[in-house]
């Protein structure tokens, strides 16, 4: 089954390029891509971003492509993906700069 | 208010999506989500486009409403049912501005796209056509509307509540997370301000948690029953959420949400600032 085209809520479109006037020398970006449990990308996932005592930060939607984004700072955070078809968690340390991570949907 | 009165479950909603004389209506920030399928028979509204003035920092005044509700075809005597995404930010704003041009009859769909996307339910690409009606609004209800100055002579005297996340409320963030953070107004809080992220009151899956979890957390984050009370965030959506959230599901007497909120307050010049965890003194 494929999801409905959900992107966008508010957040900037998640598979789109960075921004040019986003400095990547100060800004600490994570981002990545949703997959289920086949490696397939999921779109239409609901991402949150907990820092590193578990309260919410942000959330955003997946891209078509399966894609998310955040501008976070350098640190601990986790980040929780929700979907129609399953949920996924996953610890990242974040560094200055793009932090490339894969999120995995548990079946 | 209670709940009863102000908030309607995705059962309820599906189980009246061709009622006469509900209508549902889709609030974003970004309408593309709405365009790529929404609950049937909804029509949308653009936060920016539709209930923003296009040329003053201000949003639709009562003649502005009026016309804009007539076009989309939205009776006063309707039973308007909004949700969006982002947790209902949005859909908790217009929920705010339905409130202050005095429409009688509107609830939020408790969870909003995210609980229905969850759930796995229907959307649709079919965009309903509604006739014009001939829409009036009230003159504009100021009891729940906080201005910039009436938050400065609040700082020590009413209830202050910040709803965004603790890193923007300490200065270390100026936007939330999802958002570049490159901004030139001040990072930081108005003196005496408690933090309660918005977040608090939601459950992961969008919806309100119970009145009593409810009840709890603003308890304990130190708001006085006994003084009135303004909540603000960065752009006034976020604080719209807890205004509903204190006002409409707590039914609490006097509670304002400040729309200028940080981006306003946050580039006055000579107001007090605190920056940090803490609260701060007056």
């Amino acid at each position: 089954m494929t999801a409905p085209d959900i992107s966008g809520c508010a957040a900037p479109d998640q598979s789109a390029p960075i921004p040019a006037g986003v400095d990547l020398e100060k800004e600490t970006v994570i981002t990545g891509i949703v997959n289920n449990a086949e490696g397939e990308a999921v779109g239409g996932a609901y991402v949150r971003l907990l820092d590193s005592s578990g309260e919410f930060t942000a959330e955003v939607v997946t891209s078509p492509q399966g894609v998310f984004r955040f501008f976070a700072a350098p640190g601990s955070w986790t980040l929780r993906a929700l979907s129609r078809h399953g949920n996924g968690d996953l610890v990242v340390d974040a560094a200055r700069g793009v932090n490339e991570v894969g999120l995995k949907l548990a079946a | 208010m209670s709940r009863d009165s102000a908030l309607v479950s995705a059962d309820w909603a599906e189980k009246n999506l061709d009622t006469p004389g509900v209508v549902f209506v889709e609030v974003d920030e970004d309408t593309t989500a709405y365009d790529g399928g929404h609950i049937p028979g909804a029509i949308k509204l653009d936060w920016k486009k539709d209930l923003q003035d296009q040329v003053r920092r201000d949003f639709v005044n009562q003649e502005q409403f009026s016309a804009l509700l007539s076009e989309r075809g939205i009776s006063n005597d309707d039973k308007i049912v909004l949700y969006g995404g982002n947790n209902n930010w949005f859909a908790a704003y217009a929920y705010w501005y339905f409130k202050l041009y005095g429409h009688g009859d509107v609830v939020l769909l408790d969870g909003g796209r995210k609980k229905w996307e969850l759930d796995a339910r229907t959307y649709t690409t079919d965009v309903p056509q509604r006739a014009k009606t001939s829409y009036t609004a009230s003159a504009p209800d100021v009891s729940i509307r906080a201005f910039r100055d009436e938050v400065v002579d609040a700082i020590g005297t009413k209830n202050l509540v910040d709803v965004r996340s603790p890193d923007e409320f300490a200065g270390r963030l100026l936007a939330p997370a999802h958002l570049p953070q490159e901004q030139a107004q001040r990072g930081g809080h108005i003196p005496t301000a408690v933090n309660v992220p918005w977040s608090k009151s939601a459950n992961e899956d969008g919806t309100f948690k119970s009145d009593d979890e409810l009840a709890k957390i603003y308890g304990e984050a130190g708001l006085d029953d006994g003084k009135d009370t303004i909540a603000y965030c960065r752009i006034g959506e976020r604080s719209s959420h807890t205004w509903f959230v204190l006002k409409e599901l707590l039914g609490k007497e006097n509670v304002k949400n400040y729309d200028g909120s940080w981006t306003e307050y946050g580039s006055l010049i000579g107001v007090p600032v605190v920056l940090g965890d803490e609260p701060g003194k007056a």
